[in-house]
Formats: C-alpha cells, structure tokens, sequence
C-alpha cells in the first residue's frame, strides 16, 4: 500500500501554509504564499479575502506537486482566530475587506458594553479582538448590507468558515466550536449562538455559520478529500503541542507571546482578566477548555533593540550580546509599550527601563530584554494557577524565539519548571493535522498522537530559589514603576 | 589590465569610495563618480549589502561601509544567528535520521556547538548547546578543517591529543582525513573522540561558497555504520540534502 499524508493549511495573519505530513508527523512538504496587509486608516488592519482563497489554493497545489489527492486521507485547517469576512450568498464574493483581528476601528463602541454580561456568557471581556463588533460595523457602515443580511443573503465567516465554503464550492457554511468561541456570539455553556447576544450586536442569526466540533468530517474537497478539521491556530498549537491533559500549557512566542493552558471539560471563569476559551472538540466528546493568556510584547522588543535602538543587526544576536555579561547588572525592562496586559490590565500604563547605573552596558540590557519576555511568561502563568489551581508541571514553547536558548533557559529558571521543545517547530499546521486525522482513523486515538511528540531539546531550572525569588521581587516593584510613572501622565 | 576581474575593481573602487565619505553617499553620487550606469552601481551596493560590506541607511537610503568590514577575521555569522537559520532543517534531520543533530563552527580551535537537537526517542538526554568538542577527533571538526587550511594548521601545530585508539594524531593521519572530507563533500569519523560512538556531518556555506559551520549526526557505530563500517548511505543523503538546505537559506538574498 501506497504511504498516505494528510494535509493541514494553517491560513495565518501574514500568509496562507500548506504543510504536507506522514503518520509520524514529519513534514513531507511545505509551501508558503504571504498575503499584503491594508492599513487603510489608523487603526485599521484589512485583509483581501478572495486573494487569501487564491493564495491557498496555490498553495495546495504547490505542496501536493507530484502527489495524487487520492493519497490525502484528510485535510485540516488552522487559521487566524476572530478576523471577520462576509460575502454574498449568491456569487461566493466577499461584499467587504476582511477586518483582522488586530484592527481597533471599533473601539468606540465597547464603553456602551456590558463587560461583564459578556464574561459571563462568552468567557472574553469587551474589546476591540474579538468578531461581533467587526461584524456589526460592516452591518452599519457598508450601504444596504444589514437589510440583505437580514433577507439572508449574506454570509458571515471567521477564515475557517470562508475556506471550508470555497473549498466545497459553496455546499458548506460551517465552523468549528473553537473558532465560535472567538466571535463572542457563542454562549460557552451552550456552545450555540446565543440569541441575547445577536441581539446586543444587532446581528442578524440567519448569517452565522452552523458550529461543529474542531474535529469531524464536514464535507470533501479536490475531488473527495475529508475536510476533517478547523481549529483557531493558537489552539491548533496547543493540540499539535499534544496537551491533551488539564494542567498541559503551551507558550507560542513571536512578535507578542500566547499561552493557553488546557483546563479539562470544565470551563474555568479566570479571575485574574485571562480568556477562557474552548480549546478543542473531538466529534461528539465534550469540549475542552482552555485559558488563554496573551503577552503583547516579546520578540517585538528584540525588534525595538534593533530597529530602535540599533544595539543589534539581526534578532538573533540579543542573545550573543546578553551572553556578554553574567547578569542584568541590577536593569529591569518593562515594555508596556501599549500598556500593560494580564494580569495587570493597564491600558496606559507606558514602559520603563529601571535599575540604571553607569555599570550597565548594552549587554545588560540586552539579558534585560530576554528577561522581560520570562517575567512576562510567569506572570501569566502565575494567574493561570490561581485561577485554575493546577500547578504547571512541565511548559512546551513553539514559535520563531525558541532557538534562542538563552531566553529558553531564562523561562526555565523563572518557571522553575522544565521547558521543552518539541521536534516539529510547525505545531499550528500540526494541530490540524492531528484533528483532521483522528476524524478520518488516520490515527486512531490521542495516545497515537502523543507517541508522536518528540522533545528537541529541554532546558532544566538552574536558578537557585533564592535568586528566583529575589528577582521576581523586583520585576514586580519594576512593574509597579511602570503603574506608578503612568499614573502621574495625563 | 588584462586577466583583472572588472566587477572586483568596481566593487573595490565603491568600497573606497564609500570609506571617503561615511553615509552621504547616494546610488547616484557613487555611478558618477566612478562612470558606471546607476544599474551597475545599484547590482554592485546590493551585492556588498547582502555580504555585509555596505549597508544602508533606512531613513536617509544612503551608503556606508558595513560591519563585515570590521570582523574579515571572523565568519561573519554570529553564532546564534546560525542556529535560527538551522533549526528548522536541524530538526527534520533529526526526525528522518532517528539521530541526534549537532550544528557547529570553529571557536579557538576547537569546535563550538552552536545547536543541538535531541535524538527523537524521548530519553533523558541533555543539552550540548555551547560545549566545546575536539576540532581533529569529530565528524563536525573534520569538515570545518577540511575547508580551512590555516585553522588546521594551528589545531595541528597546538598538538593533536588522543582520546581513543582511533583519533588521528598525526599530520598525516589528519591530512589524509580532511583529504577524503573535500573529496567526498562529507565527514564520517568513527570512534575518533568516544568508543562506539560515529558522526557524519556536511558543510554549511554562505556566499561564494565560503564554509562557516558544520552540521551533523551522531550515535552508536552500529547504526550509523555497515558491518564494515563505511558510513550508511541513506544517513550520508540525509546529512548532505540538510546542510545544502541550510547552505541555500545562508547564501540566498
């Protein structure tokens, strides 16, 4: 018998991936098409939703070259999570740019909502991220648009839902549990659309895709293939990170960090502003949940070094010049360039840089910056306990950053916990993989997927509990700076 | 002059000029100076920009000498830029050979290990990121010798230690390697720095060819190596397509 594969798209914010794996995870085949992203108006972040449809079907074609589809027992799709597109029922064109979820146009409206009404029935605060205030302000500002969503002629979409219909030449408006989970429409203890919700938007039910679980064959696509999975790409990276047990987390960092802590069947109302989301569904099982917290600024301050500063030519070297020195010299960065996130939640808080003498040189600073992204980390993860009582026992990171290993190393000293890396860096194309395979008995069940996972490399505490502590203490009256400074601004 | 190299008398003539006048020149100010068209001086800045020679200034979009200048000595790579450059072949190599994966580069005459990957059967293993290995003795060391003939001298001239029956410890014994490494394009060392253990490892190239690091595997002599302990082939073709890989990522725009 001839080795069969199964293909994920992981349909992200910068470009559209289609990755090509066998049954032990290894990647056959790779290909890639980035997308342009419109800043049309401050604040405003658009994507072309017909030309993301193009890109991935190029990119399916590129990645299968030489391959039949009939060698494909499944396809899977991971996408960015909450960027809205909506498109006529008829013709299959979007009737609008997609709004990404980085855009901010809707800020306006959010003091006229009920935050906590929206905690409680959808598990995520007000703010600007998620779907629902996207989809009404096209429903309010695209001429003539509410009155045909309301005969039923429009669709709406997050990218899963906009692929599975292009895929299945328009059969096809579905999306999975995951995805529902970041509109803000869904109710997480029903999983359905709730209708106080459409209401409190003023969006019409009949637009909204059916929800399904992140793991089940919708339909077929390139002549037959199973379309047998869609999961939001940092849950993507959470199951093809395999942590399937309460208490398994995973940090992807890049540009900003995400953390999602997988919490069992029971959704956990965090009280420590983190989201609580749905973190899979397999088929019929119960959904997992997850906390998710995210940290704004990472490697986008390796960045600011660069770009701003100078002080490095390329990201890598922030660990070549924190190598230099031993120590922080006493130096602590905090970069709330755009306030500070969970836990804290100041929106204007600004950075600081403290802990300043003449002793202190790029070096220092540099480890601070590396420093910044751990104490970051265990904040997170410090509310994540609280809130779900489960004690993190070991910590899996992805994303471009881990191939520094001084900042792994760091993470593991602040943790005070292992961290691994795993074999395949592609854990977001993994995850739905993975999901699309356990639907089609490509693999047969988690512990198949689990004896996939190999570590790449594992980096152990060295940190005495003293130094732990005492540097921790003082990240904390850094951070306290940084509150004490901002209030004083106007 | 005849048998000279134009473009390296142009390229030299941009460097000179740019050493003149440190980031005020213009594409245009460096054409007319020299007589070029705008193209060729244009190709010619682009080319020192991507070896590091030239760079340019984002804001103001003029030309000044780069920081490859200031380190000729050194390869131009920093070591951790290397392995974000690696990581991602690194571990597909691992994942195919069943093996655990080394990048390397010579540091003082010695090989620095700038990226490990872990064999793929999840046992305690632990990282070897930023240990020193024997340049003479490995796998990785052999092949970054092999294409640096003074570094070799010096690791020959401080004393080829023994650290098993079969570490080469002569001149000639260690020549006759790195002979065999060029000739071949790849390294195999058997039981030259542990018992029962070999390696197999490929160059890695940046621009014009020039070596800067060394990939490899490495495991008991039994799996990497026939009954007659001639490297397995599958193994070797797995080394060789990674490291070309790395090589095209390093030596592309």
């Amino acid at each position: 018998m001839t080795d069969r594969y199964v293909l994920a798209i992981d349909q992200g914010t910068t470009s559209t991936r289609c990755i090509v794996f066998d049954r032990r995870a290894t990647v056959v085949a790779v290909a890639r098409a980035e997308h342009p992203q419109s800043y049309p108006q401050p604040g405003w972040v658009e994507h072309d939703a017909a030309r993301i449809w193009r890109d991935t079907q190029k990119v399916i074609s590129r990645a299968l070259a030489g391959l039949s589809a009939d060698r494909i027992a499944a396809i899977g799709i991971a996408n960015q999570r909450e960027t809205v597109v909506l498109w006529d029922r008829a013709t299959g064109k979007p009737v609008a740019p997609a709004i990404v979820w980085q855009d901010t146009r809707t800020a306006g409206v959010l003091s006229s909502l009920d935050s906590d009404v929206l905690r409680d029935s959808t598990g995520l605060p007000a703010a600007t991220y998620f779907s629902a205030t996207k989809i009404r302000w096209l429903l309010d500002n695209v001429p003539g648009l509410r009155f045909r969503a309301k005969q039923g002629e429009i669709l709406f979409g997050t990218m899963d839902s906009w692929l599975i219909w292009n895929l299945t030449g328009g059969a096809l408006h579905v999306t999975d549990v995951t995805n529902a989970s970041r509109t803000q429409l869904m109710n997480l203890a029903t999983l359905e659309w709730d209708p106080s919700l459409l209401e409190m938007f003023d969006i019409p039910a009949g637009m909204l895709p059916e929800i399904r679980s992140s793991s089940e064959v919708y339909g077929t696509a390139l002549g037959g293939v199973p379309i047998a999975a869609a999961i939001g790409d940092q849950q993507a990276a959470l199951f093809g990170q395999t942590c399937f047990e309460p208490g398994d987390a995973k940090c992807t960092y890049g540009t900003g960090g995400f953390l999602l802590l997988n919490t069992g069947t029971d959704p956990i109302r965090s009280g420590h502003g983190l989201i609580t989301t749905v973190g899979y569904r397999i088929g019929s099982s119960p959904p997992v949940f997850a906390l998710e917290g995210s940290i704004a600024i990472t490697g986008s301050l390796v960045q600011w070094m660069r770009d701003g500063l100078g002080l490095i030519a390329t990201p890598s070297e922030i660990e070549t010049l924190a190598a230099s020195v031993t120590d922080n010299g006493g130096c602590y960065i905090v970069p709330a360039f755009s306030g500070l996130f969970a836990p804290h939640w100041r929106s204007d808080a600004r950075g600081v840089i403290v802990g300043l003498t003449s002793y202190i040189t790029k070096g220092h600073l540099a480890r601070a910056v590396l420093e910044a992204t751990a104490w970051q980390t265990r904040d997170v993860v410090d509310a994540m306990n609280a809130d779900s009582g489960l004690a993190l026992t070991g910590f899996n990171v992805d994303g471009g950053m881990t191939a520094d290993n001084l900042l792994m190393q760091i993470v593991a000293d602040v943790l005070d916990v292992p961290v691994s890396r795993p074999m395949v860096a592609e854990t977001v194309s993994l995850g739905a993989a993975y999901a699309a395979g356990l639907a089609v008995g490509y693999w047969s069940d988690l512990r198949d997927l689990s004896g996939n996972r190999h570590r790449a490399a594992r980096w152990l505490p060295r940190m005495t509990s003293e130094a732990r502590a005492a540097g921790h203490a003082t990240w904390r009256r850094a951070v306290a700076s940084a509150v004490f400074f901002s209030d004083g601004l106007a | 002059m005849p048998g000279l190299i134009q473009s390296i008398e142009r390229s030299s003539a941009v460097l000179r000029l740019l050493a003149t006048g440190p980031g005020r020149l213009r594409v245009k100010e460096i054409a007319d100076a020299l007589g070029l068209p705008k193209s060729t001086a244009q190709s010619i800045l682009r080319t020192l920009v991507a070896i590091g020679f030239a760079e340019q200034d984002p804001r103001t979009a003029r030309y000044r000498l780069g920081r490859g200048l200031l380190d000729l000595g050194s390869t131009g790579l920093d070591a951790n830029e290397l392995r974000a450059r690696a990581l991602n072949w690194a571990d597909a190599l691992a994942s195919r050979s069943g093996e655990e994966v080394h990048v390397g580069a010579l540091r003082d005459g010695g090989v620095l290990v700038v990226h490990h990957v872990f064999r793929p059967d999840d046992s305690a293993q632990s990282m070897d990121t930023g240990s020193v290995v024997p340049a003479h003795a490995t796998a990785l060391g052999r092949v970054l010798l092999a294409y640096q003939a003074a570094a070799a001298e010096d690791v020959i001239a401080s004393g080829l230690d023994a650290y098993t029956r079969r570490t080469p410890t002569t001149r000639q014994a260690l020549a006759r390697a790195l002979a065999e490494t060029r000739a071949q394009g790849w390294a195999l060392s058997v039981e030259g720095w542990q018992a029962g253990r070999a390696g197999i490892a490929a160059p890695l190239r940046s621009y014009g060819g020039l070596v800067i690091g060394a990939i490899g595997i490495s495991g008991p002599v039994e799996r990497l190596c026939d009954t007659r302990r001639q490297a397995r082939p599958a193994l070797v073709d797995h080394v060789v397509a990674a490291a070309r890989a790395i090589s095209r990522d390093l030596a592309g725009p």
